[in-house]
């Protein structure tokens, strides 16, 4: 590193006794001004838009709460948010599988890193990918899924065709990568548990199940946060999926939020985006409890440091 | 360790261990496998009812066809076109920010912070209307830059948690001798601090490169036409013309994650680094 | 346009990230269109080639989009970045668009070329506020495709009757072979079958006020067109699974001879041969009389191309569906779609026996329907298919689909 010999002029040293200050807001400046542009604004106007009534292509007309209160009638935006309520539970089983399988892999035997990078691999696949994949093992007739049930109850069960069974198909297709994300999460977590305390406690009698719980959890707890972050944004965005296995059918019945806003504002049938603003808004509104909830413990561990 | 290692149990359950750890793995990526299978099978023998036996023979036609006959090079290109870029912006713009918030005190530093960590939660869905709106007024609306524009800023909220985190943990007397020395400030940025980043930058890059490239949903939403949608997008309407051709799809899927998967598995070291930052502390 | 600095901030940015405009020829046609399947594309690539050779000094680009994504497509590319032509469809799919401005009044291109006459069947399908909206090139029949070796192999006689048809599904049930397929993944496969229920049962007139949302959804005569379809629901008749299957692998089925009959529209004949069916085993009939005291009418979806209100070249583009209207364009470009010319001065290749069937039946016709997402007001169309996805599936629950329509029907035609 090199300490450029400073010239003394008047305006330098202005600069001189202000850089401190000036610098961080210099450095900020781009990264701020997209962020600002490109995801405080549009939330800013979401909210705005949510009490218009417009097609994209007419000008806008004010119609205030009357989005709002259509919504509390909508059937559909009912059977969204119940979805997205079964995908925010039934997600959260991401979080124990992938403690199960990191610490079924957890070993030093040989090949393990190949095997480690293998069960992590179906996280990297995009979900248009996966969603192809868990559509073709489902597909009526010939699915690996339908011949299977076909063998194992005489009748074969088509997934996707079945308003009962269809959202809990996708949340399990949504679930492998969701998975093989806790699992990596975990795996780095048990690398870095104190051995000495392992040690320790196993002189104590300590095995098993209560090992886990007293000993390793508590040591994991960054993880776990983590991994419940990630997975109750992961199924609260849950978009992909829908759109690729389903369209959000049978008859709408797989619908979550993310999903249908998007087939009010821009999809073919659609085109109220003020109604689809209003969905986002709600989502949001939900989303932001979790948020709020994450970053105060952010906050707090911050400051506590 | 946890659990207590293999090699100090008994000679049986290091065995079944061993047999177990293969069948897991299959059962693992059975449907991956499922898809693999089928991306090499002729098209005769879905016609012939054979789904799951092994091809007749290998089918790698199919590949060429999904790539040439169907253009999924161009989609792929377009991804390219897009990831890179956007790699490269949003990577560049938290260094800053990173280093800004890592290194300075300064009122509202945890609040800017913060803005930058929540925004990155938010859901697609709120930004999508005024985005599009936004797009179409810029007149870059299904183009390359539409994406780009959009996704270095929305990777910026994560980018900067990630490189504020890891600037903050570094020697800070650095920085402080540096200072008395009277080195200017961009100067500890571009000779102290950057060299230092290194592994961040590489970690980030890899990660970012995965999430854009495997976007579909802003895919969907800025772009319209064959010569801007990255693949994922192009997989999706390519998709609707392959009905009933599984070989097709099964290629087409393969294709299109080749590339973060290469990436993974390439830079593995860096992209483990980059998703579990936070989970061990 | 660029009035906020920060956008033109962005703009720039935008710009400075590579925009590549090619420096372009002095005279270009952007055609937005799709017809991304394979003998639609093709048939189009042969028009803009004859075209050009007719206007050399006209170069069309076009960007093709994939079929579904385009309806979505068309409103982003109008407001934003607008071709000279667009495809689309006529009757309630174009009036939005003509209601916010987006397309060009083309009366001057009826007027001068005497289309008014040359297109009659479809003016009024093309007409709002007494205005031309855009020029019509094609049009195909909607009726039942089957199978014929699996019709000769239970013994089944082609119907004449609903109830004939019915009876043959017996046959079939008892022969393991689904009497009628449908794939309703995208839904609109569903619409096809209630528009015949409907229009069979109630009538063209009855369909039409229904689509405008003038009769409510839990009207008896409506509960009447579902009970038509029940004959085929409840026994178990239709295919079963059909809302997890796309149309072409229902179209599949009837190739493979495990569907007999299939209720589609002619642009499906191409997936049937390529299925392995031929002129030989492949059979059409219309659409068997319910009530024999309603007039037939059918549905007869209408296709077209426009000028999007911002087109930047419309001159050239005016020329090009003069060109698009003309007898022997349109003679030629339905030869190659294999469907119906709508200038009543072309011909029809009457070597085709669905085309030739298909133009005797709709020349017979009391009235033509465009197709119910193109009849109905997009929302109303969305929920309406949906329910007729769902009757299909679980029949019992006729009740709560029709009070969910009638809802529905409320608040949208408001």
């Amino acid at each position: 590193m090199t300490a450029l010999p400073d010239a003394h002029g008047p305006k330098r040293s202005w600069w001189r006794a202000n850089q401190q200050r000036l610098t961080p807001w210099l450095f900020l400046a781009p990264g701020a001004f997209m962020f600002a542009v490109y995801v405080i604004y549009p939330i800013a106007a979401s909210f705005q838009f949510s009490f218009y009534d417009w097609d994209g292509l007419s000008p806008k007309t004010w119609v205030g709460w009357g989005n709002y209160a259509e919504l509390w009638g909508d059937r559909n935006f009912i059977i969204s948010l119940k979805n997205n309520i079964i995908w925010l539970v039934l997600y959260m089983l991401a979080v124990p599988a992938g403690l199960g399988i990191a610490i079924f892999l957890n070993q030093t035997v040989t090949g393990i890193r190949i095997y480690k990078s293998l069960f992590f691999f179906p996280f990297v696949i995009s979900q248009v990918v996966v969603g192809l994949m868990f559509t073709w093992f489902y597909a009526p007739n010939f699915g690996l899924f339908f011949k299977l049930t076909e063998w194992l109850t005489g009748t074969g069960t088509a997934v996707l065709a079945n308003p009962e069974y269809a959202t809990y198909g996708i949340i399990a297709a949504g679930l492998w990568p969701q998975i093989a994300y806790c699992m990596i999460l975990y795996l780095t977590g048990l690398n870095n548990v104190a051995p000495d305390q392992i040690e320790a406690a196993r002189l104590d009698g300590a095995r098993g199940l209560k090992m886990l719980w007293y000993v390793v959890l508590p040591q994991l707890r960054p993880a776990t946060f983590i991994a419940v972050v990630v997975t109750v944004i992961g199924a609260l965005r849950s978009f992909d999926l829908v759109s690729i296995m389903t369209g959000g059918g049978p008859f709408g019945q797989t619908r979550v939020l993310s999903y249908y806003m998007y087939e009010k504002a821009l999809s073919e049938y659609g085109y109220r985006m003020g109604y689809g603003a209003a969905i986002a808004v709600v989502l949001f509104l939900i989303m932001m409890v979790f948020i709020t909830g994450f970053v105060w413990k952010m906050v707090r561990d911050e400051r506590g440091r | 360790m946890f659990p207590r290692p293999i090699a100090q149990r008994s000679q049986a359950a290091q065995w079944s261990y061993a047999a177990l750890l293969p069948i897991a793995l299959i059962l693992w990526l059975l449907p991956l496998l499922g898809i693999a299978m089928t991306s090499i099978k002729p098209a005769s023998d879905l016609a012939s009812g054979n789904y799951f036996g092994l091809p007749t023979h290998p089918a790698f036609e199919n590949y060429w066809s999904v790539l040439f006959d169907f253009d999924l090079w161009r989609y792929i290109r377009n991804s390219f076109v897009v990831t890179i870029p956007t790699v490269i912006g949003a990577v560049a713009l938290s260094c800053l920010t990173g280093f800004a918030l890592g290194t300075y005190r300064f009122k509202g530093n945890l609040l800017i912070f913060f803005l930058f960590v929540a925004g990155n939660f938010v859901p697609f869905q709120i930004l999508m209307v005024p985005v599009r709106d936004l797009t179409l007024r810029m007149g870059i609306y299904d183009t390359p830059q539409a994406l780009i524009l959009f996704h270095i800023a929305f990777q910026t909220g994560f980018c900067t948690l990630f490189m504020r985190n890891f600037i903050a943990a570094l020697p800070r007397e650095l920085i402080e001798a540096a200072r008395v020395e009277g080195v200017a400030e961009w100067q500890i940025f571009w000779h102290i601090v950057l060299p230092l980043m290194k592994p961040a930058i590489a970690a980030l890059s890899v990660l970012v490169f995965t999430f854009i490239w495997n976007d579909f949903f802003w895919a969907t939403v800025l772009t319209t036409s064959a010569d801007t949608r990255p693949v994922t997008a192009g997989l999706s309407s390519l998709n609707g013309q392959w009905v009933a051709a599984w070989h097709l799809v099964s290629a087409g899927s393969i294709v299109a994650a080749l590339p973060p998967v290469a990436m993974f598995f390439l830079m593995q070291k860096h992209f483990i680094a980059g998703l579990t930052l936070g989970a061990v502390k | 346009m660029l009035r906020n600095p920060i956008i033109t901030g962005l703009a720039l940015s935008a710009a400075l990230l590579g925009a590549t405009s090619a420096i372009a020829q002095q005279r270009v046609l952007v055609f937005n269109t799709d017809t991304s399947d394979p003998a639609p594309k093709a048939a189009f690539e042969q028009l803009i080639a004859d075209f050009e050779a007719e206007n050399p000094d006209i170069d069309v680009q076009v960007n093709l989009f994939d079929h579904e994504g385009y309806k979505t497509a068309i409103r982003n590319f109008l407001t934003a970045d607008s071709p000279d032509l667009a495809n689309w469809y006529a009757g309630n799919r174009m009036k939005p668009f003509v209601d916010a401005g987006q397309f060009m009044d083309v009366s001057d291109v009826w007027s001068d070329n005497g289309l008014n006459e040359k297109l009659a069947s479809a003016e009024s399908a093309m007409t709002i506020d007494g205005k031309q909206w855009g020029v019509p090139y094609t049009y195909y029949q909607w009726g039942v495709y089957y199978n014929k070796s699996v019709y000769d192999q239970v013994g089944a006689k082609v119907p004449e009757t609903y109830d004939q048809f019915v009876e043959n599904c017996k046959l079939f049930k008892d022969a393991g072979i689904d009497c009628l397929t449908t794939g309703t993944s995208q839904m609109w496969p569903a619409a096809g079958l209630f528009d015949y229920f409907d229009l069979r049962t109630n009538g063209y007139d009855f369909h039409m006020q229904l689509t405008n949302g003038e009769i409510p959804w839990t009207d008896e005569r409506v509960r009447n067109t579902f009970a038509a379809w029940n004959k085929l629901v409840e026994p178990g008749y239709i295919t079963a699974n059909a809302a997890a299957i796309d149309w072409q692998d229902a179209a599949a089925l009837l190739s493979q001879g495990k569907a007999a009959n299939y209720v589609m529209g002619n642009f499906a004949v191409a997936t049937f041969k390529d299925g392995g069916l031929t002129d030989e085993t492949l059979g059409f009939f219309p659409f068997p009389t319910i009530n024999p005291d309603v007039a037939r009418a059918e549905d007869a979806p209408t296709d077209t191309v426009h000028i999007p209100a911002g087109a930047k070249n419309p001159e050239d583009a005016k020329k090009f569906l003069a060109f698009l209207a003309r007898a022997d364009t349109q003679t030629k470009l339905n030869e190659a779609l294999g469907q119906l010319p709508v200038n009543n001065e072309s011909t029809v290749n009457q070597d085709d026996p669905f085309l030739s069937q298909g133009f005797t039946m709709l020349s017979e016709a009391s009235g033509l329907a465009q197709f119910f997402d193109r009849d109905a007001p997009a929302e109303m169309a969305a929920s309406g298919m949906e329910g007729f996805q769902e009757f299909m599936a679980y029949p019992d629950n006729l009740d709560d689909i029709l009070n969910r329509l009638e809802s529905d029907r409320q608040r949208i035609y408001k």
